[in-house]
């Protein structure tokens, strides 16, 4: 008879052994990057999402874009030429979860922001094919009518702060933020004015182009105009992230 | 197969379930086993080579390298990896394009325009740098979008199509405005400064409504010469619109039927007025080079000046 018979004819351990065997290729590929120095690279720029924008990664979750669009530009030339500068793990570092995505029915978006206009932004999410006649991306025309609900965004930025995103709460973390990230961004992160700083940006950048209320619209487009623009890669030598690998 | 095969009493495991349900014990074939020990020694070899091992808070980086050179010209060799590999491709592929690059970077657009041995060049390069960042707006082949991107392949030009103008769009963007006259001008008055506009291209509107729009478009109280200029040609320095070519954009009159829709698409405008036809800037994004290389090539769709 077999040596594992004990192994098969035993439900339960056989359950726990199958979950042991198949996490080792997981336990050895992910788990030593939380350890190995400059994984995540050292660079100026990267910041959490304001809280418009972080309102926008939520729609960009509801509505499913992850499953469509990557967020993750690989080292390669041909990705390189199309859509820019390979992604960095720091660009993510506030990402929870990371929206690098595995399929690309769509164009990757890692570096969408600026790229287009917030024009082309509404009227390409309300009708792609209006813009992209051999788009096969779906309509979203209710981002427009659908106002956006930012009642609870200050608890959306206190799960993220319990993750490790450093949304301030208090004088001491907010000091923090102005340290790293300079005040007129930390004022941003601050939790306690998240509802006043939603509603000025929506104000101030009019992302639908209508005025009469924020829309859903708003915060989506401020997250896509946001995308892979933290980093000014012009400060930087064209290998200057090589020697983190 | 042979019929001696057939009848060996084939190995089982000796179990039997349900009475008669019984599992073969087959030794894997060799050819399978072989093949497996030799991706496992395969696995050895690669270890080696490329970076593999997590040790202590860094990895065995392998034996293999990668040499290339960096944008400050200086001269690297490291251990294998993706990004590595990439510079040493793109430095390939650089090489490559350099004599063409070399002549770009020297050469002004109209230089450019008039060499025929960067012709092929500037057309396939610069067709796959329109298609990937300006066809999203001005359409595949620059055709434009009505109410949303011009046409690049006609001979008008908001912002002029000399080639330091066309260089200077892409690289800086553009940022198309006009005020909204609600509540400023009355419904008629709107009517007449549509006709007046109308009147350029041989609609036939009511000729006295006509005049009257003429004497208001030059009047202070609509003030529309400010920007479009005395003869309702547009200025480029501000990119306003040329009303008097029948060349539309903002206000769909081609597709109207009746002289009645063609005012309302006129007056449209003027109520709502523009704030719109937003073109993101480039200089960023693409390099010099790049929009050199656009510049002629937009200028070369049709209309370049």
């Amino acid at each position: 008879m077999f040596k594992h018979e004990w192994l098969e004819t035993n439900i339960g351990l056989l359950t726990v052994a199958t979950m042991l065997a198949i996490s080792i290729g997981g336990l050895v590929e992910i788990a030593p990057l939380f350890f190995i120095k400059g994984t995540v690279e050292k660079v100026d720029g990267v910041r959490p999402y304001t809280p418009l924008e972080l309102r926008g990664r939520d729609i960009y979750q509801r509505e499913g874009c992850y499953l469509c669009h990557s967020q993750m530009i690989r080292p390669f030339r041909d990705e390189a030429l199309r859509y820019g500068h390979y992604s960095l793990a720091a660009e993510s570092q506030y990402d929870h979860p990371f929206q690098w995505g595995s399929k690309r029915t769509g164009p990757d978006l890692a570096r969408v922001g600026k790229k287009y206009s917030n024009e082309w932004m509404v009227q390409h999410l309300v009708a792609p094919r209006s813009l992209v006649p051999q788009s096969v991306m779906p309509n979203f025309p209710w981002l427009l009518t659908n106002q956006l609900d930012y009642s609870d965004i200050q608890d959306r930025m206190k799960a993220l702060r319990l993750a490790g995103v450093p949304y301030s709460l208090n004088k001491a973390e907010y000091d923090a933020n102005v340290k790293k990230f300079g005040a007129a961004t930390a004022k941003m992160l601050d939790i306690t004015h998240a509802r006043q700083n939603l509603i000025a940006q929506a104000q101030e950048n009019n992302y639908d182009g209508d005025r009469s209320g924020i829309s859903e619209m708003d915060a989506l487009v401020a997250y896509l105009q946001v995308l892979g623009t933290m980093v000014d890669f012009s400060k930087y030598d064209d290998d200057a992230f090589v020697k983190y690998r | 197969m042979s019929m001696q095969k057939q009848q060996q009493q084939p190995q089982t495991t000796g179990h039997v379930w349900d009475g008669d349900l019984q599992e073969y014990n087959n030794p894997l074939p060799n050819w399978w086993l072989i093949g497996f020990y030799l991706t496992v020694i395969f696995a050895i070899g690669y270890w080696f080579l490329y970076p593999a091992w997590p040790i202590a808070g860094t990895y065995t980086k392998g034996f293999a390298t990668i040499r290339y050179t960096n944008d400050k010209g200086v001269t690297k060799t490291v251990h294998w990896n993706s990004r590595a590999l990439l510079m040493e491709e793109t430095n390939a592929a650089v090489a490559k394009q350099k004599p063409y690059y070399d002549k770009i970077g020297s050469m002004t657009p109209e230089q450019i325009a008039k060499d025929p041995d960067l012709n092929s060049f500037v057309i396939s390069a610069g067709k796959s740098l329109f298609s990937d960042n300006c066809a999203a707006c001005h359409q595949q082949g620059g055709v434009g979008k009505m109410g949303f991107a011009p046409n690049l392949t006609d001979d008008d030009w908001l912002y002029g199509g000399h080639f330091d103008q066309i260089q200077q769009t892409i690289t800086l963007g553009r940022h198309g405005y006009m005020p909204p006259f609600r509540g400023v001008l009355n419904d008629q008055q709107m009517t007449e400064l549509a006709d007046y506009v109308l009147s350029f291209t041989k609609v036939p509107v009511n000729p006295e409504s006509a005049k009257a729009g003429d004497a208001l478009f030059h009047s202070e109280t609509a003030a529309c010469y400010y920007c479009h200029g005395a003869n309702a040609k547009g200025r480029t320095v501000i990119g306003s619109a040329n009303l008097t070519d029948n060349i539309w954009l903002w206000a769909n009159v081609p597709a109207a039927k009746t002289v009645a829709d063609k005012e309302d698409a006129i007056k449209h405008v003027i109520t709502n007025g523009l704030h719109k036809g937003v073109m993101p800037t480039w200089g960023g994004r693409l390099s010099a080079d790049q929009i050199k290389l656009l510049t002629v090539y937009v200028h070369d769709l049709g209309g370049g000046q």
